[in-house]
């Protein structure tokens, strides 16, 4: 007993241990509440205001080319369900598309290997369902058509294009040797090493193409980035009036009740179009105002009872 | 050792009978249907006796540990799974075994090598006060001699020898069959309603998880079952899936999605839980305010697992001897024959109370000289109190009050042992008008008086005290051969026997002791004639050898000695109470909590700490269930009784206003206080009616008398009968929350049986501290553990366990909803850093440094409002209400999450190059608005910033903001798919992206925001409660 009791010391007297740390102890009285809630909704309505006319300023042209309908001009290449089938609109406009799908395997099967036990490269369902309808915009200038340049650099992501993503060495100075011993995967008319004929940078696991079709989209409603307009008289984007898509079907949807559409729009500092960003700083800026509001009210009634007492 | 199965046994007695019938299986089986056992002293058979059967009885070990070899496993694990998700063991393994010898009947006589004799005695019973046998001691060629032994020939186990070297004894009961092991309660793993109320959550969560898991593997079965989409031609089946059995697959998408979505359940809140309750009990022992100089320690922290429970108490149980009062009783005046005798010297510090009205001169007034001494030679004879020699043995102090005590005075060269301090301190008393008693040597009494004269007296008779008498008396012999009496008792008993015109005198003096709180006795004497003395003597002679109604008979017979005596003076004593009893208790009571006094002993001492220690006050109306209030002529004991209790039932709850909700009873309102008074008798009657079907409705009056008592008072009290009473409250409707307060071990069963136990480390050795969950040096520093730390630990704990719950909610409602639109696929919004970082950095340790330094009211503010501690009364927050406001708070934040950052992905060129956000880029969005989200939450709800708070808040936001850009600024090369490569820095990139995150987090916090701040105006009062209480509900 007498050993405990000479053991056990005074406890120590530091302000953590006795609890008596110096402490801010704020206090959300009206005083600053209903200010910050006034400035915050100022702020969020004039955010919301640039946000939505924003938004407005940005020109979008849609089409739904699935085909399913009769008079769609796409309707033929459904019917025949096969590939190679092109199909031509024209609309007077304004470079998005959507494709409905939804799929989200997250390793290779059962698309790692085909029936010889051959890998395929690139594997996986995701590269293996690689989008593969083809657009082709022409201008109608007086009856002749006029091809507008489709860019299709710089489409993916800097940092798969650069980093990410790697093609394998050549073997023999020839690229496609590097793939040897590997198949294509089952849907692609191609290998992979063969994907873009006219420029051999964009092959192989670094075609721009495939690595939009790789950052796999988060909603079964999206959307993916084709080409941009940039180059040539077309630099300052589409003049008015007339034009034709020239669409290679290649990608079946029907299947599955999925629809194909092509956009064609500019974007803005925001990104694409989207009003929902614009109306909720709009309804959340309003809705902090009303709600300071409503506080000087309720504050008014019980005569700033706080501040008094604060002061 | 508890019976295994009577845990949770709702009828006392019946488990009792049970429990010892198990016992007598295991230990004497050939005792099964004898209501006595015999002992052969010294084992040897005795002649008369038919035929020596050795009988068996089990074996002097007894088994104070929790565990043995044998049964740690299973019943260790039944333990730990208590805990709906206990995954870990606490490894606690105690086998003490005690060898330690128990029952002994003392006998000082030395030829008792060969004594035949036999000892026919009961059944071990837990009653410590009760002890009924008789010894033959057989003697050749005559008729043996038989000798009647009761409670005062029984030592206990754990009692010491005092003033003797050695005593020759016989064993009667041995190791668990011992009156203190059967008062030993098996220690069980206590679990506070905190813990209670997180297995409730649990399971809701659970179920959440569940049927999650069962709408998803539904949905994504009738999805598939849709043309098309069972099998699309980009993502076909495996061989082996198609294979599969269709049932079989549902079960394992059913599991995958349980796996997907088993974040839910917050496996990392037990880690957290545990990490706060133990960090946070240190705030306890540090707690300097508890160190007691005079001990040289502090407080002690014995479990960390009942932090909260402190915050939680509705009834305190209080031992009265060394915990309300300090067991130090002083002489504070008598009177003789009307005057006052005030000894006052330097060493009497005045207390508050102490000071009279009554001038001092009156001293000068005094009695005549033969009155003076005839008073004071009562007061040196009229007691059972032992000499210790100086410099004996430092006395072991594991005693049981009531029964010893004893004053250890350094100063005084003459140490007294009595079985109440009371005596000592009238025996000082004496000492200190000069005279002293200088010993009991072979019946005959010493005194020194004034003249410094040795007197002798033969002690003939002790006529002794007991409760319902209240009284005790000595006849002595003087030296002259005069037979006197003396006789010293409370008022009520001495008064109606002596003569009326004394009681004038006197009864004044005694009313205004009694008022200011003292124990106050009359003493009275009497002369006897020869005659008179050889009636008596003879009839104490013969009902003391009876065996059946000895106590009636021997009542009856004191009775009829103890009349026409003259009353001469009467004594105030004052058993000082501990530091600060009286605020302390008037703090608990405040704070709502019901304050009962359990205490070994009598009434009138009992009562008069209660109402020094204002428990009772004199507007209090006390209703007494005692021995005393049950005789009556025309009725039967338990009739009496069912008549009481329903008369005071009817006065206390039924009369009584409604009590408001919440509030449980006002003590500034002007109702009527009552009080209530049992007595461990009265209670054992109550609680082992003849009839058993009376036990309950007696037990539900009982009960709800109590509840409308400011005060309740239980003297009398067996260990067991504490625990008894205990264990009663806490099964009671609502399962209040209980604490048990003592010192002594004979409060060990009690602080094992409460929610909480607390021991003082007292006078009375380690025992109670030992089995306690936390320890501290004095009485008064409850208020502050209960008041301050335990409503704080609540407060903490509470949020931390709604946060917990709330902060996984609305971490894996995103992933639910994702379900719906990724086909029901088992994709994770959250990349598996995240996921398993969550809960581990980046929201852990705000909450925790929260939960272990919140303060949302100061330390000072909770002390001096005891109020304070009502609104957290009934686990306020931790109910179901404050557990939907968090869930639904949980639930809208998901949605918002999710559906905010779904709606902008209705178009996901979010950046100004045209370049798409992929399904990782809307997981890192989602997530990024979670962390910061739940963390601003926490510090909304952070009432006291200090710097570590702001370490851990702002620190954790940036940590977070650092491993996002680390984790994807690099390619890992241990992982496959570098799936958040650039993705958190692309998204800074996006002005779109960073908008929505603005307004999502703004958004989720303004209904928090809103509530704080208009719930704030309700009145004047309330403002400064208000102002502190940080949850809206």
């Amino acid at each position: 007993m007498k050993n405990e009791g000479e053991a056990a010391k005074r406890p120590d007297n530091t302000a953590f241990t006795q609890q008596r740390l110096p402490a801010w102890q704020p206090i959300l009285s009206a005083g600053i509440v209903i200010p910050s809630f006034l400035l915050i909704g100022l702020a969020f309505i004039g955010i919301g205001i640039g946000l939505f006319l924003t938004s407005q300023t940005i020109q979008v042209w849609e089409m739904d080319y699935t085909g399913f309908e009769k008079d769609s001009p796409c309707f033929r290449c459904t019917i025949l369900s096969n590939q190679n089938c092109t199909c031509e609109v024209t609309f007077s406009l304004s470079t998005l598309f959507s494709v409905k799908s939804s799929y989200f395997p997250s390793d290779c099967s059962p698309y790692a290997y085909d029936s010889e036990k051959n890998p395929i490269v690139p594997c996986g369902a995701i590269a293996n369902s690689i989008f593969n309808d083809t657009f082709e915009l022409y201008q109608i200038i007086n009856g002749t058509k006029k091809q507008v340049p489709l860019d299709g650099k710089g489409i993916s992501w800097w940092t798969d294009y650069n980093i990410k993503y790697r093609n394998p060495s050549s073997v023999n100075s020839s690229f496609a040797k590097s793939f040897d011993g590997t198949v294509k995967p089952i849907n692609w008319p191609k290998p992979a090493y063969e994907l873009d004929l006219t420029d051999p940078n964009n092959n192989g696991f670094l075609n721009q193409d495939f690595l939009v079709w790789m950052r796999r989209a988060a909603l079964p409603q999206f959307r993916k980035l084709y080409r941009r307009i940039t180059d040539g008289d077309y630099a300052a984007g589409l003049p008015a009036g007339n034009y034709s898509l020239k669409v290679h079907y290649n990608y079946p949807v029907l299947s599955f009740d999925g629809r194909k559409k092509v956009v064609f729009s500019n974007v803005s500092w925001m990104g694409g179009k989207n009003d929902f960003l614009g109306i909720a700083y709009l309804v959340v800026g309003s809705l902090c105002v009303v709600m300071s509001v409503v506080m000087l009210v309720v504050y008014a009634k019980f005569k700033f009872s706080d501040d008094d007492d604060d002061a | 050792m508890q019976c295994p199965n009577c845990s949770n046994c709702p009828e006392r007695r019946r488990v009792q009978s049970r429990c010892v019938r198990r016992r007598r299986l295991l230990c004497g089986g050939d005792e099964k249907r004898v209501d006595s056992r015999t002992i052969y002293v010294g084992h040897r058979p005795c002649p008369d006796t038919e035929a020596f059967i050795p009988s068996k009885f089990c074996d002097n070990r007894i088994v104070s540990s929790k565990y043995t070899v044998w049964n740690f496993l299973p019943k260790n694990l039944f333990e730990q799974f208590r805990r709906i998700a206990n995954f870990y063991f606490l490894i606690i393994f105690l086998v003490q075994v005690s060898e330690l010898s128990s029952f002994i009947i003392c006998n000082t006589e030395k030829d008792l090598q060969a004594l035949p004799a036999t000892i026919e005695c009961e059944q071990p019973q837990p009653d410590l006060y009760k002890f009924v046998g008789r010894m033959h001691i057989y003697k050749p060629e005559q008729e043996p001699a038989v000798r009647s032994l009761g409670p005062e020939n029984l030592l206990l186990k754990g009692a010491t020898l005092k003033n003797t070297k050695k005593i020759y004894g016989v064993a009667v009961y041995t190791g668990m069959e011992t009156k203190m092991a059967l008062n030993y309660q098996g220690k069980s793993q206590k679990r506070s309603a905190v813990e209670k109320s997180i297995n409730a959550f649990l399971l809701v969560y659970l179920c959440i998880l569940i049927s999650k898991a069962v709408v998803c593997t539904t949905l994504k079965y009738v999805w598939q079952s849709k043309e098309g989409q069972d099998e699309p031609w980009y993502n076909q089946k495996t061989q082996k899936e198609k294979d599969t059995n269709m049932y079989l697959k549902m079960f394992t998408d059913f599991l995958s999605f349980m796996v997907l979505f088993n974040f839910i359940i917050p496996v990392s809140m037990y880690v957290t839980v545990e990490m706060q309750k133990f960090l946070g009990s240190f705030f306890i022992t540090w707690d300097k305010d508890f160190f007691d100089p005079e001990i040289q320690e502090g407080a002690l922290v014995n479990t960390s697992d009942l932090n909260e429970e402190l915050g939680q108490v509705e009834y305190v149980f209080t031992d009265k001897t060394g915990t309300l009062t300090q067991n130090n009783m002083e002489f504070i005046e008598c009177c003789i024959d009307g005057f006052q005798y005030k000894h006052r010297d330097t060493r009497c510090e005045l207390d508050g109370f102490t000071v009279t009205d009554e001038p001092v001169n009156k001293l000068q007034q005094k009695a005549g000289q033969e009155k003076e001494e005839l008073f004071l030679r009562a007061l040196c004879l009229c007691h059972t109190v032992q000499v210790k020699e100086a410099g004996s043995e430092e006395v072991l102090t594991d005693q049981v009050d009531g029964i010893d005590g004893m004053q250890p005075q350094p100063e005084e060269e003459r140490g007294f042992i009595a079985s109440s301090p009371d005596e000592i301190a009238l025996v000082r008393g004496a000492m200190e008008y000069g005279f002293t008693f200088l010993g009991l040597e072979s019946k005959s009494m010493k005194i020194k008086n004034r003249e410094n004269n040795i007197e002798e007296y033969k002690l003939l008779h002790v006529l002794n005290f007991d409760p319902v008498r209240r009284r005790m008396s000595v006849i002595v012999q003087t030296k002259s051969g005069e037979t006197l009496l003396f006789c010293k008792g409370a008022d009520s008993s001495i008064f109606p026997r002596v003569k009326p015109e004394e009681v004038d005198r006197i009864r004044m003096h005694v009313e205004r002791n009694a008022t200011e709180g003292y124990r106050t006795l009359c003493v009275a004497y009497k002369q006897l004639s020869a005659e008179e003395y050889a009636v008596a003597d003879t009839g104490l002679r013969e009902a003391r050898l009876t065996l059946q109604d000895r106590e009636q008979k021997l009542m009856a017979m004191y009775n009829q000695v103890e009349t026409g005596m003259s009353l001469i003076g009467a004594t105030a004593v004052e058993d000082r109470l501990q530091e600060e009893a009286a605020e302390t208790m008037e703090a608990l009571q405040g704070a709502g909590m019901k304050v009962w006094v359990l205490t070994g002993d009598k009434m009138e001492t009992a009562k008069s700490t209660c109402y020094a220690c204002r428990l009772f006050q004199r507007g209090t109306e006390l209703l007494e269930l005692t021995v005393r209030t049950l005789e009556d002529g025309r009725l039967k004991r338990e009739e009496k009784l069912l008549e009481l209790l329903r008369d005071y039932h009817r006065r206390a709850v039924q009369d009584a206003p409604p009590v408001k909700a919440g509030v449980t009873r006002s003590w500034s309102t002007a109702n009527q206080d009552y009080g209530f008074i049992i007595d461990g008798a009265t209670l054992s009657l109550m609680m082992n009616p003849p009839r058993e079907a009376d036990a309950s409705q007696y037990r539900s009056l009982f009960l709800q008398i109590c509840q409308n008592c400011t005060a309740v008072l239980c003297c009398r009290m067996a260990p067991l009968q504490k625990a008894q009473i205990v264990k009663m409250v806490k099964n009671s409707k609502g399962s209040p929350i209980t604490l048990s307060i003592g010192d002594g071990a004979n409060d060990v069963s009690m602080i094992l049986e409460a929610h909480v136990g607390i021991g003082i480390k007292g006078k009375e050795g380690r025992q109670a501290v030992r089995n306690s969950d936390y320890a501290i040096p004095k009485l008064k520093h409850l208020k502050k553990l209960l008041l301050a730390h335990g409503h704080l630990y609540y407060v903490r704990i509470a949020h931390l366990v709604q946060y917990f719950f709330y902060k996984n909610l609305c971490f894996i409602l995103p992933q639910f909803l994702y379900q719906f639109f990724c086909g029901y696929s088992q994709q994770p919004l959250y990349d598996a850093a995240y996921l398993t970082m969550y809960n581990i950095c980046f929201t852990s340790m705000p909450i925790l440094a929260y939960s272990l330094l919140e303060q949302h009211i100061s330390m000072e503010i909770l002390l001096d409002n005891a109020a304070l501690y009502r609104e957290i009364a009934n686990n306020a927050m931790l109910r179901w209400r404050p557990f939907l406001y968090w869930t639904v708070l949980g639930i809208f934040q998901g949605l918002l999450f999710f559906f905010g950052v779904r709606f902008l992905f209705s178009n996901p060129a979010l950046q100004d190059n045209g370049q798409v956000f992929g399904n990782w880029s809307y997981g890192t969005i989602v997530f990024t608005v979670l962390v910061f989200t739940v963390t601003l939450k926490l510090a909304l709800d952070t009432r006291h910033w200090t710097w570590i708070n702001h370490f851990v808040i702002w620190g954790s936001l940036a940590f977070y903001v650092f491993f996002s850009f680390f984790w994807g600024g690099i390619i890992w090369p241990f992982l496959k798919q570098q799936r958040l490569y650039f993705v958190f820095a692309n998204m800074l990139s996006s002005v779109s992206a960073w908008l929505v995150i603005i307004i999502l987090i703004l958004l989720s916090l303004l209904p928090e925001i809103l509530l704080v701040v208009l719930r704030k105006p309700r009145g004047p009062h309330s403002r400064q409660v208000y102002l502190f209480l940080p949850f809206p509900f």
